[in-house]
């Protein structure tokens, strides 16, 4: 676990995707997109049921790993407003007994608009906690420091022939991007146009691995 | 030829042609009702004789609608037998509505076809299962007489073959008096064919046709100075001789083995085209237009030369080609007699045919190619049971037409002979996928696409799953692709995304026979201008042709046996000579493995002649445990008589790297965290209908893409290893990508026959695979000179004999 200074605020970029913040012992996620598969096979593609499950399994992981007391899901979380009613009953009973043990706030994204909490936590469209905005997707008309999800970052590179692609954060000076969490989501390049207008050109992508945070520049 | 109609024999006489006895037969069994297979080379008039019965029957018992499915397994394929059918039916002066239909087709002709079908319809195994899928299939296929499948030996043992089987299946119990026609070229095992094609697993209840013998064909090997170069699998050096074969021909196929082959062919006979004959490429990457372009430039007439690749393989008649060239070696008998077949289509002319070998064991596999068309000695077929996911397809698409009975059903599809041993659970099981994925985990009842109702018979839930099926059938699913287009909009053809993504502005490329340099990429565009700057090659994903074990057998064979020596020209015998005094020459049953040092690395070459897709996977699995045993692996390179893997330690004693234990440890391993695997879960998954496929013009752009096919093949063989799509994954990878049976053989093998050879240098045989290690290092643009200058030095010091 490598520290981050950013505006200020030691922060840790975790490898499976969440970021660590000491000074509120808190975690911070973005689009766990709960129930994607079961969105999909409503319209009959019956991809597997276990994404939730899987996902949730990785969040009590991160939580247990940092002892997080606190949890900051920026958006996304539920792949559509109706996702937090189709739960199984398995993952539903893991949900509800991880909001139930932290402090837990579900910030609304584009996908779940407006959801109607059915298993716990507090609902908002965004906060400012200790001087940091956490909001779903960036806005880069804001000056503040800021975290937010929405994008799907991934870095996408070609090493002696091979094609490596990983989740990664997006760091600007004043924006940090934070990768999917959700297990069945796919990915944006994060040198991708959208992802550079909306932290404000000079941006880096993070990957954190087990002993180093690896930084590569992206040109704007 | 009596018991013909009369505009029948008539139109024969005014042509002064004669009934062949194969014609008759396959009459005789039209008319006694009898299912038939008809294997005949090119020009013997096959498709002709395929249709005749159905022809004689429409003068002799006219009818509205269907009588006669014609399936060929290529779009160009059906339109051109369209062409060809119509002529002799117009000048017969019949009255017989023929049409055609495939994906290309526009939708009013596909509706008004299904409303009033022609008397014979022309189509493909993919538009016959969609015709199959409405609910209108009963009764226009109702009056079916008969179906015909042409080029039967293209497709039958491979996933298309399986979704025509069980469409024929289906086909039979609308039209129970169903009689099955196909046409073949020339096959090894013909009964196995019978098999597939009949509608009882009893091929003898088909009957079989043989078609006359024809000319025998006249090949010879090109060699330029009468000199075969060391490296290089093209024959790239013989461009200018084999321009003035062109210049010196009416019509000349030049065919390659991969894309990008063709395309740097092209360029090479491009430059040496003093004369601006006019010549052409063609292969399955350039756009439609671009293909039929060139396509109806040589029916015309128009065209001296044509660089071809497999998009030509099957026997589409355009032109009066009277040369065909192979390029670098032909890896198997079959496919070298069918190429040849297209130069000529007169039985008792021999057709005109040069190969070029790339190298010398190129020469060789000539050589052996040659000797095996000779003797009529041609390669087996690999069949495999049916294909889940296809069965899965197929079950929807009955849905889709009409409520069905699941113990009928299941009877049915055991009628079809790749799935005749279809046990009754594996069946369940594909029946449940449709209904709701088939998880254990039963979370989506609410969501079933299909539906058991209370008399017992399975239905469609909801139209629009009907709807969703159509638009996502098929069997062949592509490689995520980006289309090559210049600023103004106009369209080249497409490169897989993964060769896109290697592209920066800037970067050249050859393409459609043009130098190209990108622009830029947009959404699932790539936008280049022409350049006069030296490009770099396309290169693109997919499966080599493997070398057949019948050639590699034989190019053994010549290893070992100094009599065949003779036969070869001066450098080639030099080579052998001096590789039997430097090493050894294995015997045929022998594994030759070198090892030696070069260059502060250490080499270890192994003659397994498997071919480059076992090499492949052999040399992961060796170079895996080169590195838990400490040697300190670089990598590896094969081709398809060698591989050789490079160390920075030597390897002592190679029996320990060679057993047969690697397939049960490393294999599982590597096989279920490479990307082998995941690219065959993608493609099952789109042909099973987990996922839709990506329709041109409606993929997502920007943003985040719906999902990964890695991402649920992840999750899924986390929690349900079981389900039947990761089987039908596995299969896919283990029989068609890796070649684990050869693999088997060979390592099974290994211990008894291993011969190791410590040399101080590298050996003759070693130079043509280790010469491909310069081509993967040296950098692109000047590649050529230094990978020319490296080859020599390499020869240099192989052929020193102290």
């Amino acid at each position: 676990m490598v520290p981050l200074s950013f505006c200020g605020h030691e922060l840790v970029p975790l490898a499976e995707g969440a970021i660590y913040w000491p000074l509120r012992n808190a975690i911070l996620l973005a689009d766990l997109h709960l129930e994607k598969a079961s969105w999909f096979a409503k319209r009959g593609q019956m991809l597997p049921p276990y994404d939730s499950l899987e996902t949730l399994q990785a969040v009590k992981a991160a939580i247990a790993r940092t002892e997080a007391e606190e949890v900051w899901c920026l958006g996304d979380s539920f792949h559509d407003r109706e996702g937090c009613e189709r739960l199984a009953p398995e993952a539903r009973a893991l949900l509800e007994s991880l909001t139930a043990q932290t402090d837990w706030t579900w910030i609304t994204g584009n996908h779940d608009p407006g959801f109607v909490d059915t298993c716990g936590g507090t609902i908002a469209d965004e906060a400012e906690v200790d001087g940091l905005v956490l909001r779903h997707e960036a806005d880069p008309a804001d000056p503040r420091p800021e975290l937010s999800g929405h994008f799907h970052p991934k870095l996408r590179l070609r090493l002696r022939g091979r094609g490596v692609s990983r989740r990664c954060y997006v760091m600007s000076e004043t924006k940090i991007i934070l990768p999917a969490f959700g297990a069945l989501t796919g990915g944006l390049d994060a040198s991708s146009p959208p992802i550079l207008r909306a932290v404000g050109g000079e941006a880096t992508a993070l990957v954190p691995t087990r002993e180093k945070l690896l930084r590569f520049p992206l040109a704007a | 030829m009596s018991h013909l109609p009369a505009s029948i024999t008539d139109w024969f006489a005014a042509r002064d042609w004669r009934l062949r006895r194969h014609q008759e037969e396959m009459i005789a069994a039209a008319r006694a009702g009898e299912d038939a297979l008809l294997v005949a080379t090119t020009g013997a008039g096959k498709t002709l004789a395929g249709f005749l019965g159905s022809i004689s029957d429409l003068i002799e018992n006219p009818q509205d609608g269907l009588h006669t499915l014609y399936i060929s397994p290529l779009k160009a394929l059906a339109v051109d037998v369209q062409r060809n059918l119509l002529e002799p039916i117009g000048e017969m002066g019949l009255d017989i509505r023929v049409e055609t239909r495939t994906g290309d087709t526009p939708s009013d002709r596909k509706l008004r076809q299904r409303q009033r079908p022609p008397q014979i319809l022309l189509t493909t195994p993919e538009s016959l299962s969609l015709l199959l899928s409405y609910p209108d299939a009963e009764t226009m296929f109702a009056g079916l007489k008969a179906v015909i499948v042409d080029e039967v030996h293209a497709f039958a043992p491979t996933k298309r073959g399986d979704l025509l089987s069980l469409s024929l299946a289906r086909l039979q119990h609308l039209a129970p008096g169903l009689r099955r026609t196909a046409l073949s070229a020339t096959v090894r095992d013909a009964d196995l064919y019978r098999g597939w094609l009949s509608s009882d697993g009893d091929y003898e209840g088909v009957r079989l046709v043989e078609g006359e013998a024809g000319a025998d064909p006249s090949i010879r090997i090109l060699l330029p100075e009468d000199r075969v170069p060391w490296s290089g699998h093209s024959g790239r050096y013989a461009a200018r001789q084999v321009m003035e074969e062109i210049a010196a021909h009416r019509l000349t196929l030049v065919f390659c083995n991969t894309r990008s082959l063709a395309e740097l062919i092209f360029q090479d006979l491009w430059s040496e085209n003093e004369e601006g004959l006019p010549i052409g490429i063609h292969h399955g990457s350039l756009s439609r237009e671009a293909r039929r372009k060139v396509e109806g430039a040589m029916a015309e007439g128009r065209l001296r030369g044509l660089v071809a690749t497999a998009s030509l393989d099957l026997g589409v008649d355009w032109g009066d080609v009277d040369l065909v060239i192979q390029m670098g070696a032909p890896k198997g008998s079959s496919r070298l007699l069918q190429r040849i077949g297209r130069a000529n289509h007169r039985l008792d002319e021999a057709s005109d045919a040069i190969i070029v070998p790339g190298n010398r064991f190129e020469y060789l596999e000539a050589r052996a190619a040659l000797d095996a068309v000779e003797q009529r000695e041609l390669d087996a077929d690999l069949w495999r049971p049916g294909a889940l996911d296809v069965l899965a397809q197929h079950i929807m698409a009955v849905a889709c037409a009409a409520p069905f009975d699941a113990d009928a059903l299941y009877a049915e599809v055991r009628t079809a002979a790749p799935y005749a041993t279809l046990d009754r659970d594996t069946f369940d099981r594909t029946l449940s996928f449709i209904e709701s994925g088939g998880y254990a985990l039963r979370a989506y009842d609410r969501y079933k696409r299909i539906t058991q109702g209370a008399d017992g018979l399975w239905r469609v839930s909801h139209p629009r799953f009907a709807k969703q099926h159509r638009l996502n059938a098929g069997i062949i699913v592509d490689a995520p692709v980006l289309d090559v287009r210049f600023r103004n909009g106009r369209k080249l053809g497409t490169v897989e995304e993964y060769f896109a993504s290697t592209l920066r502005p800037g970067d050249t490329f050859f393409f459609s026979g043009l130098s190209l340099e990108v622009e830029g990429v947009k959404d699932t565009d790539l936008f280049v201008k022409a350049t006069a700057k030296p490009a770099r090659i396309p290169t693109y994903v997919g499966a080599r042709m493997p070398l057949s074990t019948n050639l590699a057998n034989r190019v053994r064979t010549f290893l070992h046996d100094r009599e065949e020596w003779r036969r070869f020209p001066a450098d080639v015998q030099d080579w052998l000579e001096i590789q039997q005094q430097r090493s050894v020459l294995p015997a045929p049953d022998e594994l030759l493995v070198e090892t030696f040092p070069r260059e502060g690395r250490h080499y270890m070459v192994a003659y397994s002649f498997e071919g480059w897709n076992a090499h492949q996977s052999l040399g992961m699995l060796i170079t895996r445990r080169m590195e838990t045993m400490g040697l300190s692996p670089i990598g590896f390179v094969s081709n398809d008589y060698a591989l050789a893997c490079y160390s920075l330690k030597p390897v002592e004693d190679p029996r320990p790297l060679f057993s047969a234990d690697i397939l049960e440890e490393e294999l599982v391993e590597w096989i279920q965290t490479s990307h082998l695997l995941k690219r065959a879960f993608r493609e099952v998954a789109v042909i099973g209908g987990l996922i839709e496929r990506h329709v041109p013009g409606k993929r997502k752009t920007g943003r985040q893409v719906t999902f990964s096919t890695d991402l649920i093949y992840d999750v899924l063989r986390k929690y349900e290893p079981d389900h039947m799509l990761l089987s039908a994954a596995w299969e896919d990878a283990k029989g068609r990508l890796t070649d684990v049976g050869r693999l088997a053989d060979l390592l099974d093998r290994a211990p008894r026959t291993m011969v190791h050879q410590q040399l101080d240098r590298i050996s003759p045989l070693a130079v043509p695979v280790l010469v491909l290690i310069g081509r993967e290092k040296v950098a692109m643009g000047t590649a050529d000179d230094e990978l020319l200058i490296e080859a020599e030095s390499l020869a240099e010091e192989a052929m020193r004999l102290a």
